[in-house]
Formats: structure tokens, C-alpha cells, sequence
């Protein structure tokens, strides 16, 4: 019945990518995912694993061969961070375009400039209208799980897209954290076999990828490429139920904490979930009625959802690690005050953009959302548009 | 895209924009965007195939193993000059105009 010991976040994800055994992992080692697929070679090294593992000169073409194994019929991994997911972005959008289930390990860094290898989320925001599935996960055992479940949400014959697995970088990709290893042979089970929808190889069948694609037709395929992303959500809902049944860990869209009655929301993605858990308990204690909601979907966006379990709050603060140069306030919050409005929910929300690079952020400093909450909660209206948690003023 | 028709909807959209068969691209014509067209001198020719061989469009006609005596496709030469760049002996040059001679274009011989 499984295993608990200590690992690293990405000792982790390399841990559940040998328990899955992909056909195909093509990868080019960036800080500080690093050591995720170092320690997935040596599991290929040591025969661990069937898996085909191409070294490639570069994420570009780590996740151009990601794609063709995919078209061509397999399984496939990979993992990167940063300036490396930068360098994909062109497949980036083609995998989602061709419908092909590759599940790419994201360890959240900053982009550059000016140069920087600590976690902030500005590289999976930028791939945000990209077309891939996004999880966040807030400490290592999500990171493991969510791996797991990647693989059933993006194989589903309904949605056969692609799922990027997010976790924190060092906060996650090196801490050492006690979680549940679950058994090979129960890991296996739970995913099942990788059924190919149109295979390339199958050479008696013979089928054009890719083709030019003007504006005849274009318009119309990405409509259709539309229609994956509600099953997505309902997959999201359902692997997450039934992974619990099986493991006893269960997932959704998002997790509230304390939220059904909670008059104060702050939301939030990522690592820093673990610090507000405690600071909400916290305000509890002090009689605050505070709440947070931690959003494990970012893509696709469950706006109607959110809506519906953020009705009875009266002041909401949104927490984005990145920054939206150009835009009024941070991503998140442009999605969080997008989906309140558009299911008519007028409720004040602030935005705070924090952790940007890697800077710490304390427990304190989001006891100040919950008191500026108050506030504003009083007044009807956000104090003010964006401000900055941690930042030197 | 000949398998969709034309007043297709994106209900009828194949999943991924895959066109579920191959060797289609004979059925696009790419001959109207040729500002310029290859013209070779047989009397140069080898027939050593690097014309027919790079030919992004398989728009040189080729026959019992050789080109010499045929044309280009005017449907799918695409003025691109591979040919002429890849020609071994220079024996290809591109002239002036889209235009081939009458003819150069022998669809038949493909």
C-alpha cells in the first residue's frame, strides 16, 4: 500500500515518471528542473524503465521530438523551467493544436532579466494562452500526484490534450518533504495503457499532420480545438474523484479552506498556499472570518466555479507571483475579477503581486491582505488597484 | 484540403486538423505564386536526379529514371529555385516571369 518517505519535489517527479514508464522522454536539463530528468536517465541508465530517452541539443527541439513521438503513437514526458519553456514556445502551441496528451513538468522559475533561477510563476503565465492544461501543486506530494493524475486528464479520449505540471522552483524542486509513494504495480493500474488516437506509425493508415492551413479552414479547426477544454474540466473533477478512491489523497478544480462561511478570501497558487493555510487558521483563531481558496486548475479557467464558491465573500484579495508588464494588474487577478463580473458577482477584490525571483514571502505579509480585507470590506471598495507584498518601498 | 468541403463547419473539423488521408498536396496548387520559373538545358543534363530529388513540391517530372526531355508541373512549381540552386552542372537557370513555354509543363509524364 505504498511507501512514505522523504523527498525532493523533483526527486519526486522523476519518481512518478518511472512509475509510469513513458514511451518517449526528450529533454535538455535547465535549472532547477534539472534533476528531474538527471534522475529519470539514470533510472533509463539502470533498466528501470522501457523508455526511449533522446538528449536533444535544446528545449526547442526537446519539444519538437516530444511532439513527433507523441504524433507517432507514444507516451511522452518531459520537464523544463524558465527560459528552457521559453524556448519550446513554438511547439508549445502546436501540441495542444494536434491534440497530443504530452505531459511537461514545469519547476516554476522567473524569466529573464535580468537573469534569475528562483520560483516565480512569470513562465507557465506566459504559457497560459498556449492551449495546454495547467496544475498547480502546493507542496511535493501534489507535485507527485498530479503527475499521476496529468496522464489519465490528458488521455481521455474527450480530451487528448497536453498538461503541464507545475511546481514551485526550490520550494518545491529541492525541499525534502514526506509523501506517499504509491505502489508501481497500483500507479500502473490507475493509469492504465496509452491507447493512441491516430498514430502515424500505423502505416496502413495513413493521415496528413500539420498541413497548411490558411484562411479557409483555420478559424474553423481552432474552434474545434475549443471544444476539449469543458471535458477538460470535467476530467479534472473525475480523475481527481477517482484517484482518490483509489489513494485516498482526492483533487479538484481548487480547495477552499475555512471558505464556506469565510467573509475574506485570498486566493492564491502554488507553494505559498502552505504559508496562508496557517495564517487563515490564524485569523480564525483571532475571530477573523477568513478563507482561502488555492487554485489547483489555472488552465482551462474554472471562471463559472470560482464564481459560484467566491458568492459569499465580501472582500477578496488575489495573490499573482508574476507580473502582466503592460496590463492593469497581475494574471490572476485579470482572470479572478473577469469571471466575478461575467457571472455577475460585485464583489471588491484587490491584487497583490509578490515572490517575484524567488523573494520570501511570510506569513505576516499575508496577514496584511487579511487586514486590508477588513478594511475594504467595510468600504465596498479595493483600497487600491495592485500593490506588492516583500517589496521594498 | 479537399477532404472538407468548402462550406465545412468546425463541427466537422477533424480532431487535431489532421486531413485523414495522405498525398494531398497534389491538390494544392502553389503554381500561382511563381514569379520566376526553372528552364533546363537538356544538352547540360546528367541526369544525376538532384533537381527532381529536392524538389520541395515534386514538381519536376521524372520518367524511367530520368528527367531529360521533361518538364516542371505549372500546377505546383512554386518559382522556388532549388533546382536551379542544386543543379550540379548549372544546367538550370530561372528566367523572367511565371510563365512556362508552352511545353515545359507535361503533367502527363509525372
Amino acid at each position: 500500500m505504498g511507501t512514505q518517505t522523504a523527498l525532493e519535489g523533483n526527486e519526486a517527479v522523476a519518481e512518478a515518471m518511472r512509475q509510469i514508464n513513458p514511451d518517449v522522454v526528450a529533454a535538455y536539463p535547465i535549472t532547477p528542473s534539472t534533476e528531474i530528468v538527471q534522475n529519470f536517465a539514470q533510472f533509463v541508465a539502470d533498466g528501470a524503465v522501457d523508455t526511449n530517452f533522446v538528449a536533444v541539443e535544446s528545449e526547442h527541439s526537446a519539444m519538437s521530438a516530444c511532439l513527433a513521438a507523441a504524433v507517432a503513437g507514444g507516451r511522452v514526458m518531459n520537464a523544463t523551467s524558465a527560459n528552457g519553456l521559453a524556448l519550446m514556445w513554438e511547439i508549445l502551441y502546436i501540441v495542444p493544436s494536434l491534440r497530443q496528451p504530452v505531459i511537461l513538468s514545469v519547476v516554476n522559475r522567473a524569466l529573464s532579466g535580468n537573469i534569475n533561477i528562483h520560483c516565480d510563476h512569470s513562465d507557465t503565465m506566459g504559457a497560459r494562452d498556449s492551449g495546454w492544461v495547467q496544475l498547480y501543486a502546493e507542496d511535493v506530494q501534489e507535485a507527485y500526484d498530479n503527475l499521476i493524475q496529468a496522464v489519465a486528464i490528458g488521455e481521455r479520449e474527450e480530451v487528448r490534450l497536453p498538461v503541464m505540471n507545475c511546481l514551485d522552483g526550490f520550494l518545491l524542486s529541492h525541499s525534502y518533504e514526506l509523501l506517499q509513494v504509491e505502489d508501481d504495480q497500483a500507479v500502473r493500474e490507475w493509469i492504465g495503457p496509452y491507447q493512441a488516437i491516430n498514430p502515424m506509425l500505423d502505416i496502413d493508415n495513413p493521415l496528413t499532420f500539420g498541413p497548411l492551413d490558411l484562411y479557409d479552414y483555420y478559424f474553423e479547426h481552432k474552434r474545434s480545438q475549443m471544444e476539449a477544454y469543458p471535458p477538460a474540466k470535467e476530467a479534472i473533477i473525475a480523475e481527481g474523484k477517482r484517484f482518490g478512491e483509489t489513494f485516498g489523497r482526492e483533487y479538484g478544480l481548487f480547495e477552499g479552506v475555512m471558505l464556506d462561511d469565510a467573509e475574506l478570501v485570498v486566493i492564491a497558487m502554488g507553494s505559498t498556499c502552505g504559508t496562508l493555510r496557517d495564517v487563515v487558521h490564524a485569523a480564525r483563531a483571532d475571530g477573523v472570518k477568513a478563507g482561502m481558496l488555492k487554485l489547483r486548475a489555472f488552465r482551462p479557467f474554472p471562471a463559472e466555479e470560482l464564481a459560484e464558491a467566491l458568492s459569499g465573500a465580501s472582500a477578496i484579495a488575489v495573490l499573482d507571483r508574476a507580473a502582466s508588464f503592460g496590463a492593469h494588474a497581475g494574471p490572476l487577478y485579470a482572470e479572478i475579477t473577469a469571471a466575478l463580473y461575467s457571472y455577475g458577482q460585485q464583489i471588491p477584490v484587490n491584487n497583490y503581486i509578490y515572490g517575484l525571483g524567488g523573494r520570501e514571502i511570510l506569513p505576516d505579509d499575508l496577514a496584511t491582505c487579511f487586514e486590508d480585507l477588513a478594511g475594504i470590506a467595510e468600504s465596498g471598495q479595493p483600497s487600491e488597484p495592485v500593490s506588492f507584498l516583500g517589496l521594498r518601498e | 484540403m479537399s477532404h472538407y468541403p468548402p462550406d465545412a463547419t468546425w463541427h466537422e473539423m477533424e480532431r487535431g486538423g489532421i486531413i485523414p488521408q495522405a498525398g494531398n498536396a497534389v491538390e494544392y496548387e502553389v503554381g500561382g505564386w511563381r514569379n520566376e520559373h526553372p528552364v533546363r538545358d537538356d544538352e547540360c543534363c546528367i541526369d544525376c536526379l538532384f533537381c527532381w530529388v529536392y524538389c520541395p513540391d515534386n514538381a519536376v517530372h521524372v520518367k524511367d529514371e530520368s528527367v531529360k526531355g521533361l518538364g516542371f508541373s505549372a500546377q505546383h512549381c512554386k518559382g522556388c529555385a532549388i533546382c536551379a540552386q542544386v543543379c550540379p552542372k548549372d544546367c538550370i537557370t530561372m528566367a523572367p516571369g511565371g510563365d512556362f513555354d508552352e511545353n515545359a509543363d507535361r503533367p502527363e509524364e509525372a
